[in-house]
């Protein structure tokens, strides 16, 4: 008995010792900030438009951190501190990402050491601008104006755009994401400059006497959708 | 003395045993075939071919039913897993990949190694030479549909061990270059295999010239419809096709489609067996009896070890051979969808123009005068396999409309006015959520095998999986001579195909577009892996699944026309009329739900329009650019 006890302890020592040996801390730098124009956030889908960091030196090729941006247009991510690239690579995302002369997005070099801030400035093709949104008689209604940012050869041409209502914060077109959607296609807008859309509110099982709207916009030849800010409205 | 005659003695023993010092260690071994002693004999080669055979991959096969349940083509009725398919929003950018380079090297080294073999016949050489190459033009298509352009390797390539890889790391081709190789190689091979009509599970020309229609086919639609999603192609190449090579794809498809049509292979035929046009339709699948239809399969035998579960799994539950079954259950989406004899289109009348639904005696009746494949592929409620009637009914609906039903198959509940409990649901559902039922209202019925065993976990079913038939191929050049302009000629392909379904008023020249050749293609082939393929080629797939989820309304417009989205199965329930003393007593009514368990819909990105080459691959070989679209 006694000597196997002899033969634990250090065992037990030792792999306790080994634990703290064998690993990494955790990445603590926080990296964190959001899509804007001219100080203006652009909300985006949910989980639809990815951005990549890439650190160099280890051998393999491929991003580090493969995310999405929040629907909100923001990111955060945790890192380990040291040199890194971010792009988004080409064709996602509503706007305009700098290329390269050969047609390969550009990136941004940080260098990461501690919490760090970055807010990443694009040119949406599109901005959704003067949002009212409203509720009555079971009827969401919103009225904004669509205004052309990227014009000439980049530019895009309005495909359509939806209104869409959900019970959650999360809102958009996907299954989970919208109760009811109502949609207005390009030849229906007469005036940019306002537009206005209804949608009628499905009965909520269980009631909830809020929800949540936001517009979509969506453009020719262009998977991502611009979204105006997330708005709560009382019925 | 007696030492020394001793040591002698040994010692000579020894030097007797020994062979010569430089021979000790070659010793042929008894285990292992050297390459001369395997390309030698034909029946060797052969069993090297059934190896690469057997290493084929299909996207929907009767070996992995989960393959076949996605789309909302049907859903799929099982807790857990797959059922995945119905929650998700979104396809993963990896989905359908395939890069497989240990075959093609494989095939490389075995083409390589025959080459060089001495002993076989002339005939026998060219033959399994034949088949090494169909075989690696099948893998190479079935990556190029998948990937777009991969590396293509044509020689068995070996490392040289001085630390430098950069020679063995090739840069993607671009597609074009990838149809075009498989175009040639069939066209190369194919007057050395067999034009015989019963050479099924081996390559024969007759698969020679299905798989280059369609590979031409494939090219062909790239090209010209490539334009409606210009972000879907790279620089190089690598994805997508130039507009103006459409043309002469369109040209090569129908010609070698008509090579096998006008018989040059060997006389292929429509299947038209049964008088029985349903029957028929499902039979050409299980008929293995010279079945004049199936071109290239790949084959099942029982007692062989290679056998399948697709019966087994499938199978309607009730009275089943096994404890399973009923796993694919058809989607309302894909049964509206087939057409009604007047070659028009319509939702199954549930209700009049009132309002009011509609009672019918039989529960089969609503389905009534509609393309015979329709039975054919789907098991109805009211119809039978195996000579049992499936028994598929939600409940009673009272004279005052609510319902009376259980939630376990075949459970039993007092009617209003009676005494007995008596049953209130059907013993193959539906039930949701409950595994193994009939949750969309139907089961499946294509690829099932009528043979007793077939739905026994021991016996197993050995009906094949079609990869090439004549029905595809008519269709095929049907397409290809649209899009060439020869509508009449189109039109003389689908009546053919059509007419054996029981659409016998023939379309006219007119009457062929894009549309409806995408419907033929649909009624046809549904869950033959052809669906994802098919909508990727015409750039409809994310028109198809755009992410919109759909209701009742969306789901009853606009049946037949490509532009409709079809994003989450719907559910058609059976319910019997429970109302004594009225004449609506005992018939049946039918009700559309949408199954709770529906809660994603079908979402295809522009990045899925070529599966995602991952990291690890791009890692290793720093030349293949990445496919666009995808983070």
């Amino acid at each position: 008995m006694k000597k196997r006890f002899a033969y634990i302890l250090p065992l037990l020592a030792l792999l306790a010792a080994s634990c703290k040996k064998d690993n990494y801390d955790p990445p603590q730098a926080r990296l964190h900030g959001r899509l804007v124009y001219q100080g203006q956030g652009i909300p985006v889908e949910y989980n639809q438009v990815p951005f990549q960091l890439y650190q160099f030196g280890f051998g393999k090729v491929g991003p580090v951190s493969n995310t999405t941006f929040t629907q909100e247009g923001t990111f955060s991510v945790l890192l380990f501190e040291g040199d890194y690239k971010l792009t988004v690579p080409n064709g996602q995302g509503p706007f305009l990402w700098k290329k390269l002369p050969d047609g390969r997005p550009d990136s941004i070099a940080i260098k990461i050491s501690g919490d760090q801030q970055l807010d990443l400035e694009v040119t949406p093709f599109y901005m959704i601008r003067n949002v009212n949104m409203s509720a009555a008689s079971g009827k969401v209604t919103a009225t904004f104006a669509l205004e052309k940012i990227v014009n000439g050869a980049d530019g895009k041409n309005v495909e359509r755009v939806n209104l869409y209502i959900n019970k959650t914060a999360f809102v958009s077109s996907g299954g989970d994401y919208s109760i009811a959607s109502s949609q207005k296609n390009a030849g229906a807008i007469t005036d940019p400059a306002s537009v206005s859309m209804e949608v009628t509110v499905p009965a909520l099982v269980p009631a909830q006497s809020y929800i949540f709207a936001r517009v979509g916009l969506k453009l020719q030849g262009v998977e991502d959708m611009i979204f105006s800010p997330v708005t709560k409205i009382n019925l | 003395m007696k030492k020394i005659f001793s040591i002698i003695l040994l010692a000579s023993m020894f030097a007797g045993g020994c062979k010569p010092e430089s021979e000790f260690l070659t010793v042929d071994p008894t285990n292992i075939l050297n390459n001369e002693q395997a390309f030698n004999d034909p029946a060797l080669v052969l069993s090297m071919l059934a190896n690469f055979y057997n290493r084929q991959s299909d996207f929907s096969t009767v070996k992995n039913w989960e393959s076949m349940a996605d789309f909302s083509e049907s859903f799929p009725s099982q807790n857990g897993g797959p059922k995945s398919i119905v929650e998700r929003n979104q396809w993963d950018f990896g989905a359908w990949s395939t890069w497989d380079y240990t075959l093609i090297r494989e095939l490389n080294l075995f083409l390589q190694r025959l080459s060089a073999a001495t002993k076989l016949k002339d005939d026998e050489k060219k033959r399994f030479a034949a088949e090494g190459r169909f075989l690696r033009a099948y893998y190479y298509f079935e990556m190029v549909k998948r990937m777009g352009g991969v590396p293509l390797v044509l020689e068995p390539m070996t490392w040289d061990y001085k630390g430098d890889p950069t020679y063995l790391q090739h840069a993607r081709t671009t597609e074009a270059a990838m149809y075009d190789f498989v175009i040639a190689e069939m066209q190369a091979i194919r007057n050395d295999l067999p034009a015989d009509v019963n050479v099924k599970s081996r390559a024969s020309r007759g698969a020679a010239l299905a798989m280059e229609c369609r590979a031409a086919l494939y090219a062909g639609s790239i090209a010209k419809y490539g334009g409606l999603t210009p972000s879907v192609s790279l620089p190089g190449g690598e994805v997508g096709i130039p507009v103006a090579k459409a043309q002469d794809y369109y040209t090569k498809s129908l010609a070698a489609a008509q090579l096998l049509i006008t018989g040059t292979a060997g006389t292929y035929g429509l299947y038209k067996r049964n008088a029985d046009l349903s029957e028929n339709f499902a039979a050409l699948f299980y008929d293995k009896v010279s079945n004049p239809e199936s071109i290239f399969i790949e084959d099942f035998k029982l007692k062989s070890g290679k056998v399948h579960g697709f019966t087994q799994v499938n199978q309607p539950r009730f009275g089943a051979e096994e404890e399973e079954g009923g796993r694919i259950n058809p989607s309302l989406n894909l049964v509206q969808a087939f057409e009604k004899l007047d070659n028009t289109f319509g939702p199954l009348p549930i209700k009049d123009g009132a309002g009011n639904p509609i009672y019918y005696n039989n529960q089969t009746d609503i389905f009534a005068g509609r393309d015979a494949r329709l039975a054919g592929t789907v098991m109805l409620p009211g119809t039978s396999f195996k000579r049992r009637q499936v028994d598929i009914w939600a409940g009673y609906v009272l004279a005052d409309g609510s319902v009376i039903t259980g939630d376990d198959r075949g459970s039993q509940k007092t009617l209003p006015g009676q005494t007995q409990p008596v049953q209130v649901v059907g013993f193959d559902g539906p039930i949701h959520g409950k595994e193994f039922t009939a949750q969309s209202g139907f089961y499946l019925r294509k690829y099932l095998d009528p043979t007793v065993g077939s739905g026994s976990r021991g016996t197993g079913s050995e009906v094949p999986f079609i990869r090439y038939r004549y029905a595809e191929v008519l269709l095929n050049a049907a397409e290809a001579a649209f899009e060439l302009g020869q509508t009449g000629v189109a039109a003389g392909y689908m009546n053919q195909v059509r007419e054996r379904a029981g659409l016998i008023v023939p379309l006219g020249a007119g009457d062929i577009n894009l549309g409806r050749i995408m419907h033929e293609r649909r009624a046809e082939l549904s869950f033959e892996g052809h669906i994802v393929f098919d909508q990727k080629r015409w750039r409809n797939a994310h028109v198809l699944w755009d992410g919109v989820p759909m209701n009742e309304a969306d789901l009853l417009s606009n049946i037949g026309s490509p532009a409709k989205h079809n994003t989450q199965p719907y559910s058609l329930w059976p319910y019997k009329i429970h109302h004594p003393g009225s004449p609506t007593h005992g018939k049946w009514i039918y009700r559309i739900i949408k199954s709770p368990l529906v809660t994603g819909t079908n979402r295809f990105r522009l990045g899925n329009y070529y599966s995602f080459i991952n990291n690890d691959i791009r890692s290793n070989n720093p030349k293949i650019v990445p496919n666009p679209n995808q983070d």
